[in-house]
């Protein structure tokens, strides 16, 4: 441990109780703090002496650096330290999966915001003045910003290896089949952004022993310890990390940010160093969601099935590689769906350009497939006068389906199932256009552009599949340290990870899975530090069934260990124990025989000892695919959502209003019922999002919007109630049963509006987000 | 500058503030009130509403200067000595909190709401907190919470 004390604010544990267990819509152990305005989170620390950073970004997407110059920046009054790419004492590079992104620019600018150089003053004013004061002279380059032509082999070379960062291609059965139609079709995406409310924030201190402290929002701390470690030239036991309050991440803090800025000029200065983005900067400070071109070939039967898939899928994973090799293999895997088809002919390649980074959001590659494939369903469904849910049903995946991959889907896979549910749940009512109507129902709402006169009621469907967990063979753990002692009379349990808790409600569960496994009403949950075992990222969907796993495991090595001591103390007594121990259980405080006999209560046997297990947890493994045709067991888990969307088009302003969504999604096991509802309304909406308002608008390599009013997330108006229904196939190979929910909502919300506005207006609509003047053909 | 202002009931006179600093970064930074969340600073996403002189405003958009001698009143003034306020525990068991960064702004606006409006409607719920972002719950949970705290106020007669 360091000898460094905590920063104001910044908790070291939840002490709130956890009430209830598994299976029950338990409150939130934070949930006060968040209400009250008390939740640290890392924007909101403070240490005596601190320091504000701020940083010069790149206002050029492509550029040589021909000179810097931070001398106007020092000699402002209150800047303590001006560092460039010179001051970085370890590695000058990282990045997730391929090392290339530099920790501050050299030689060249790559993309519009690139980091350049960071300043640490007095007051948050003077550093962002001070950094406005440095003076870089470029030279400036051409950008390329265009996917398909930075893998043409015309275009000129972005890093060494060329600018395919990675191509995917997957063989899957006898290729070169016939089919009786053919529907081919090409779709687009846009750059969608996480838009996490928490901006990238964090406090840096420098500690007694040469290392240093960092409190700040993440989704894995390990791997942001790993890359400082490098960057720093120090040994990772002294790179100390600890989660503050995080705001929401949705795949932007998988990357390093802020991190080694702030470490950095802490270590430089020996005092503090807060950050906290502006929102502007934070659109140039984190990864955004692969934009791509999608171009599909379906060959059917004339009875609506599947004959074969073809694709090419080409994403644009921007200036640094960040995720953008794994974002292409699920692009790759999941580009036919949740469907069987006999033969699949796919290439996915993502590409780096001069445009921002892209990496994890949410549905991770899925999402832009998903989009591709369910608007060919619909096309195909079109093209042979067929109902789409009808043709979906007779395409629909089953347990021991084939993916793409040749992996079976070895768990359910109620596909028809939601499909079915979807068309059976009852329709929202019109919106009344004659008498009484209320205009604010009506698209464009308050605005008051319509009486009703060209509005058209539209329903789309849209089913959609995604991975839980790390894919490809990736070593896919997480590690638990539980620790069971009596306090005060009471047997109280604490609970420590290194999971990012950012909102989904992950430290809820864990406390839930304490009071089931051990019978305990007390659960002291310990904020996420590097003080304890790898966690793995809080992304994939994984969190509940990796970390959860882990403290499932935990508690009951700690069960067992209670339990051998209990047949050393009183064996003599309850001579069963010894052959029996399976069946004794611990509850309510108490140790009890397979006949509910007490055998003790934990205070009197425990006393002051202290019973406490560290364990690993391990999804089942998966195997890396054949870089030829793209077969093997990738992924560890599957997650089956779809989506009905009824919306309300203004056909005269293009403008939509989306009437109500509904879901159905197996989960395996409800663990939390209330927090898996909350995830899934939650992704709904980002799905929503995609469909008619999110993108990141980039013009020859430059971001037009980075600001909440000109990026538009759904407000409240915008996102209509949510529908759902839950399945509960247990999966038998997971903690529980469980099933990841994070994701899935994200990939068939997108699909379902799309096809809910083309039925209502007869568009084609080929691309996301669906803009007004896409819909009255301005454009 | 010196900044005099009323917090929560408690008189503040706060030193050095310099005057382009926003009410938003005063409570922050300077009187220790973190709950006024800054996820935009330009007025878009209402995590930083509180109470000025009675009207409901983003404290990002208030200049530090604008508030001498006004009484403000943030989220970290809602709760009792012992309870939480009807509208926090309302946001807590209908389960609208996840991340909880628009939490803050989002009860700040809901008091405003049910103190003019003790029964919304759904739609001047929607109407009134169109101005709060959040990114997490897709408001389910957070129309649940309103109309479960307008509930709860009727029964406990505080209207």
């Amino acid at each position: 441990m360091s000898n460094s004390t905590l920063p104001t604010k910044q908790r070291d544990h939840i002490e709130a109780p956890v009430l209830g267990g598994l299976g029950e819509s338990v409150a939130r152990p934070d949930g006060t703090l968040k209400v009250t305005g008390d939740f640290a989170y890392s924007s909101d620390l403070w240490a005596d002496g601190m320091l504000w950073a701020s940083t010069l970004r790149s206002p050029h997407p492509h550029a040589r650096i021909k000179s810097i110059n931070i001398a106007p920046a020092l000699k402002i009054n209150g800047v303590s330290a001006v560092l460039t790419h010179d001051d970085v004492p370890g590695s000058k590079l990282f990045g997730l999966e391929i090392v290339d992104q530099p920790v501050l620019a050299f030689d060249t600018i790559k993309y519009h915001g690139e980091a350049i150089a960071i300043v640490a003053a007095d007051h948050p004013e003077t550093a962002k003045r001070a950094a406005q004061a440095i003076v870089v002279e470029y030279e400036i380059l051409e950008p390329v910003v265009d996917a398909d032509y930075a893998i043409s082999g015309k275009a000129p070379i972005i890093h060494v290896g060329g600018n395919i960062t990675r191509h995917v291609p997957i063989i899957f059965g006898p290729q070169n089949l016939k089919a009786d139609v053919v529907v081919k079709g090409e779709y687009e995406v846009g750059m969608q952004d996480q838009a996490p409310l928490g901006p990238e924030s964090g406090l840096a201190i420098p500690a007694d022993d040469g290392g240093i402290d960092l409190y700040l929002s993440t989704q894995w701390l390990h791997v942001d310890r790993g890359q400082l470690a490098t960057v720093l030239g120090l040994p990772p036991e002294k790179v100390r990390l600890t989660l503050a309050g995080v705001g929401g991440a949705f795949g932007a803090r998988e990357d390093m940010s802020m991190q080694a800025h702030i470490a950095l000029l802490a270590m430089r200065t020996g005092k503090p160093v807060k950050i906290v983005y502006s929102r502007e900067e934070s659109f140039f400070g984190h990864v955004h969601r692969h934009p791509g071109k999608l171009r599909y070939e379906h060959g059917v039967t004339k009875e609506g099935k599947l004959v074969y898939v073809k694709a090419n899928i080409v994403l644009d994973g921007g200036a640094y590689a960040s995720s953008s090799p794994a974002v292409c293999a699920n692009a790759a895997c999941f580009a036919v769906g949740p469907y069987e088809v006999e033969s699949a002919t796919i290439d996915a390649y993502v590409a780096y350009t001069n445009n921002p980074p892209c990496g994890a959001m949410r549905g991770f590659g899925a999402v832009q497939t998903g989009f591709a494939y369910e608007s060919q369903m619909d096309k195909i469904a079109e093209t042979l006068g067929m109902d789409p849910i009808e043709l979906r049903l007779k395409n629909a995946m089953v347990r021991n389906s084939l993916m793409p991959t040749g992996q079976p889907v070895d768990s359910a896979a109620p596909v028809a199932e939601i499909l079915e549910k979807l068309r059976d749940m009852p329709l929202p009512p019109l919106t009344t256009t004659t008498d009484g109507f209320d205009v604010i129902e009506l698209p464009g709402g308050a605005s008051n552009v319509t009486h009703g006169e060209g509005v058209r009621r539209g329903i789309g469907y849209a089913v959609g599949i995604k991975n839980i967990g790390f894919s490809e063979g990736f070593d896919d753990y997480s590690t638990a340290k539980v620790r069971l002692q009596i306090i005060n009379g009471e047997p109280v349990v604490e609970v420590h990870t290194a999971a990012a808790e950012v909102g989904q409600g992950l430290v809820t569960l864990k406390g839930q899975i304490a009071r089931t496994e051990l019978g305990v009403q007390r659960v002291v949950i310990r904020v996420s530090d590097t003080q304890v075992g790898s966690a793995g990222s809080t992304s994939a969907s994984r969190q509940s069934y990796v970390t959860g796993g882990a403290v499932m495991t935990a508690c009951r090595a700690v069960r067992d260990e209670v339990l051998l001591y209990a047949m050393e103390k009183l064996g003599h007594l309850h001579p069963h124990l010894l052959h029996f121990r399976a069946n004794y259980k611990m509850i309510n405080g108490e140790i009890r025989d397979g006949e509910d006999h007490l055998v003790s209560s934990l205070a009197d046997l425990v006393k002051d000892r202290v019973f406490e297990c560290t364990r690993e947890y391990r999804h089942r493994p998966t195997t890396p695919i054949d870089p030829i045709t793209g077969q093997g067991l990738p992924h560890a888990q599957f997650a089956f959502a779809g989506h009905r969307a009824v919306v309300d088009v203004d056909i005269e302003t293009g403008m939509v209003k989306v009437i109500e969504m509904a879901t159905v999604q197996d989960v395996g096991k409800a663990l939390n019922p209330q927090a898996v509802e909350g995830q899934i309304e939650g992704g709904t909406a980002q799905g929503l999002g995609l469909a008619i308002l999110e993108e990141i608008l980039v013009v020859n390599g430059k971001v037009k919007n980075p600001s909440f009013t000109d990026y538009l997330i759904p407000t409240v108006l915008d996102m209509p109630p949510v529908r759902s229904i839950i399945l509960e196939y247990a999966d038998e190979h997971a903690p529980y049963g469980l099933r990841g929910v994070g994701e899935a909502p994200t990939i068939s919300s997108t699909p379902a509006v799309v096809a809910a506005i083309r039925q209502a207006t007869g568009l084609a609509l080929t691309r996301v987000p669906v803009r007004p003047e896409h819909i009255t053909s301005t454009i | 500058m010196r900044l005099t202002c009323t917090v929560n009931g408690k008189v503040e006179t706060i030193d050095d503030v310099w005057p382009g600093e926003s009410l938003l970064y005063v409570l922050r930074e300077r009187m220790g009130l973190p709950g006024a969340k800054n996820a935009c600073e330009q007025g878009e996403c209402g995590s930083c509403s509180v109470h000025l002189d009675g009207i409901l405003v983003c404290a990002c958009l208030v200049a530090a200067g604008q508030v001498e001698g006004a009484e403000i009143k943030t989220v970290e003034g809602l709760a009792g000595a012992t309870d939480l306020h009807p509208v926090q525990q309302a946001y807590l068991d209908a389960g609208a909190v996840q991340c909880g960064f628009c939490t803050p702004g989002l009860i700040v606006a809901t008091v405003d709401l049910l103190e003019k409006n003790a029964d919304p409607s759904d739609s001047e719920i929607r109407e009134a907190l169109a101005g709060n972002l959040c990114r997490c719950t897709g408001y389910s949970k957070i129309l649940d919470a309103v109309r479960l705290a307008a509930v709860r106020l009727e029964g406990a007669g505080k209207h």
